[in-house]
């Protein structure tokens, strides 16, 4: 693909175990083009949350390459690498991770704090951010202060704040009922229709997979699907 | 950042309450003990320079070695010559003369006859001199019960406790069956002018304080002293100086084929003191050690404790695109604030208490009244310069190597690793 912004080629994943090794992900060739909405699905231990983990930057593969906004990912060194998740690549979590003892608006600022942008620019960031997912209202209130749904929210919002290229969700409606998830879900989708923000989820949630215009199906560490979906929506 | 870390340690009490406890607390204790030993030493050391060894003293060789059974037949002779001669020399240092003896106080009746005896230890100084200085050094003023300073030739203070026990009064005359220089017994009347109580068990018992120019009358020591004891003229012991002076005397001055040549000794010279000296500077520098160590162990687990809370935390700003590097500082950094925070209370309220037992004192004279040592009776904490760094820099040590120990695993693991650990 001439536009990939994610090419995997030949990945291979071990981790060692006792004398020998576990493989997690085995042979994986795939791409992912600028503006995707697209799912890793499998059941657990199939090796999704592995390779978002390459993907961003956080894991290296033992064999094959992974490119990342045109950085291989074995060739970074620590420094580089956090560069590249700090500019161009957000993270959701299946458990939201927000700081329980900072407010939503210094949740989502965390992220420009180590950009070093300015107040006055980071203000605005952080505002347009929470206007995107609905939650400038709640700009004073502490994570315990808010419902999952609503959590959720000021997790893509961080994730969002510095316009990254790409946004790994790892499980983001696991813990979400089915209402708030449609909520999320809709929210993601309405970022990446706008801001052509690449979106790779982990999931086997089939709410999700309702909303993903490319599901790729892991099993045993091995691709063994990869269609474009008929969305429902 | 810095102002996040701030936000941060103010609003969880968790991060930062359980550390600034155990850092104030570890400060105050070494602030406290050390103003509080630095209190009793120093009492001690001002207390054995005013009443018995000044900052440097001279003495003939064979005084010197029979010190304790105070052999006025070894004294000094020359001595307004030696005295102009020490002066010239060492020209920050205030010489003064003392004459120290002992005898059989005898109290009479209205009849001449003997009313009560007592063995008395007498200190003969100068309290005719109109600077007062010696009855300063020796707390004379201060420590009057009843009476009056001496104003003349043949009045003399007794301690309050031989005057109670022997009922003796006011204006009433004593006697003191004693022996010249030369070895001829002497009997010297005196009048009691006034009673003392120096607040120190050693002092206190059958003490007589008289003027130096009655001493040298009645046990004829004209230009004769046994001590000719040494003061720094701006008040402070300076060790190094007064060793200098010892060994620059003692070169020129001391013979050891004569016995009756001047010998110089300085304070720390003083054995029992010397010990105390160097039990004082030794405990100073185990309880600091002590308290690092101690304070680095807590810390650590404490910071081990917060670090295992923060796991998540942690990875989730690896993920945001923290560097470990970054995120192992703002821990050093965090670690820094809240040691500083605890270190300023702890070494506030360790002062604020030193400074109040600097004043006030503890009263420990009723467990001390058969103590021999000349030591304070009224122990006092002393507030110095040290006291401001002496628990600051160790409690800042502690939280920070405490927190760096604590936080290197998240430095050295990949970050991989790392991040599979964090359970993000």
């Amino acid at each position: 693909m001439d536009n990939a912004i994610i090419q995997l080629n030949g990945l291979t994943k071990r981790f060692p175990v006792g004398s020998g090794y576990f493989t997690a992900l085995s042979d994986i060739d795939l791409s992912f083009s600028k503006g995707e909405f697209a799912g890793l699905v499998g059941p657990s231990g199939s090796g999704k949350t592995t390779l978002l983990n390459i993907i961003g930057s956080l894991d290296v593969p033992s064999v094959g390459e992974a490119t990342v906004l045109n950085h291989s990912i074995a060739g970074l060194n620590q420094k580089q690498a956090a560069n590249l998740r700090n500019h161009h690549i957000g993270f959701i979590f299946q458990t939201y991770n927000l700081l329980p003892v900072y407010t939503v608006y210094e949740n989502v600022e965390f992220a420009l704090l180590l950009q070093k942008m300015s107040a006055t620019e980071r203000r605005k960031a952080v505002m347009q951010a929470l206007e995107w997912v609905g939650l400038t209202d709640k700009e004073k209130s502490r994570p315990s202060m808010l419902s999952g749904g609503e959590c959720q929210r000021v997790a893509i919002a961080r994730s969002m704040v510095k316009k990254p290229e790409i946004v790994l969700a790892d499980e983001p409606t696991a813990n979400l009922d089915s209402k708030n998830s449609h909520h999320i879900l809709q929210t993601m989708q309405k970022l990446n229709d706008e801001l052509g923000v690449t979106f790779i989820f982990s999931t086997h949630d089939e709410k999700v997979m309702q909303y993903l215009k490319r599901k790729i199906s892991l099993a045993d560490g091995r691709v063994v699907a990869d269609e474009l979906a008929i969305l429902s929506q | 950042m810095i102002k996040f870390l701030i936000k941060g340690i103010l609003r969880d009490k968790s991060r930062s309450l359980l550390p600034v406890i155990v850092v104030s607390l570890g400060v105050f204790l070494t602030v406290f003990m050390s103003g509080w030993m630095k209190g009793i030493f120093g009492d001690m050391i001002d207390m054995n320079a005013n009443y018995t060894m000044g900052h440097v003293k001279v003495m003939t060789r064979a005084y010197a070695e029979n010190e304790e059974q105070i052999p006025n037949d070894l004294a000094l002779l020359d001595v307004d010559a030696l005295t102009r001669q020490l002066s010239a020399e060492y020209p920050n240092v205030e010489w003064v003369r003392r004459i120290m003896f002992g005898g059989l106080l005898d109290v009479p009746d209205e009849n001449g006859e003997t009313r009560a005896q007592g063995p008395a230890a007498g200190r003969a100084v100068d309290l005719l001199s109109p600077d007062f200085k010696e009855a300063e050094r020796l707390n004379i003023p201060k420590s009057l019960v009843q009476g009056r300073m001496p104003q003349q030739q043949g009045e003399v203070l007794i301690s309050d406790e031989f005057a109670r026990r022997f009922n003796v009064a006011i204006g009433d005359d004593i006697s003191i069956l004693g022996s010249t220089m030369y070895g001829s017994m002497v009997v010297p009347t005196f009048t009691v002018c006034g009673t003392l109580n120096f607040g120190m068990a050693m002092l206190d018992r059958g003490a007589i304080i008289m003027d130096i120019t009655d001493a040298e009358l009645a046990f004829d020591m004209q230009d004769a002293a046994g001590e000719l004891l040494g003061y720094f003229k701006d008040g402070q012991y300076n060790d190094d100086e007064a060793l200098l002076m010892r060994e620059s005397f003692n070169a020129v001055y001391s013979d050891v084929n004569d016995e009756f040549s001047p010998q110089m000794v300085r304070l720390r010279d003083e054995a029992t003191l010397k010990q105390y000296l160097e039990m004082a500077d030794n405990m100073s520098a185990m309880m600091v050690m002590i308290f690092v160590i101690a304070m680095s162990i807590v810390l650590w687990n404490t910071g081990l404790l917060g670090g295992l809370r923060r796991y998540t935390e942690y990875g989730v700003r690896l993920a945001l695109g923290e560097e470990k590097g970054h995120i192992f500082r703002t821990i050093i950094y965090e670690a820094l604030m809240i040691g500083s925070i605890g270190s300023v209370l702890g070494s506030a309220l360790g002062i604020g208490i030193s400074y109040y037992l600097q004043e006030n004192g503890i009263d420990f004279s009723a467990m001390m009244k058969n103590v021999t040592m000349m030591m304070p009776t009224v122990y006092r904490a002393k507030v110095t310069p040290d006291l401001f760094y002496i628990g600051f820099i160790p409690g800042l040590l502690a939280m920070t190597l405490g927190n760096a120990l604590a936080g290197y695993a998240i430095y050295k693991r990949k970050t991989a690793q790392l991040f599979k650990e964090l359970e993000v």
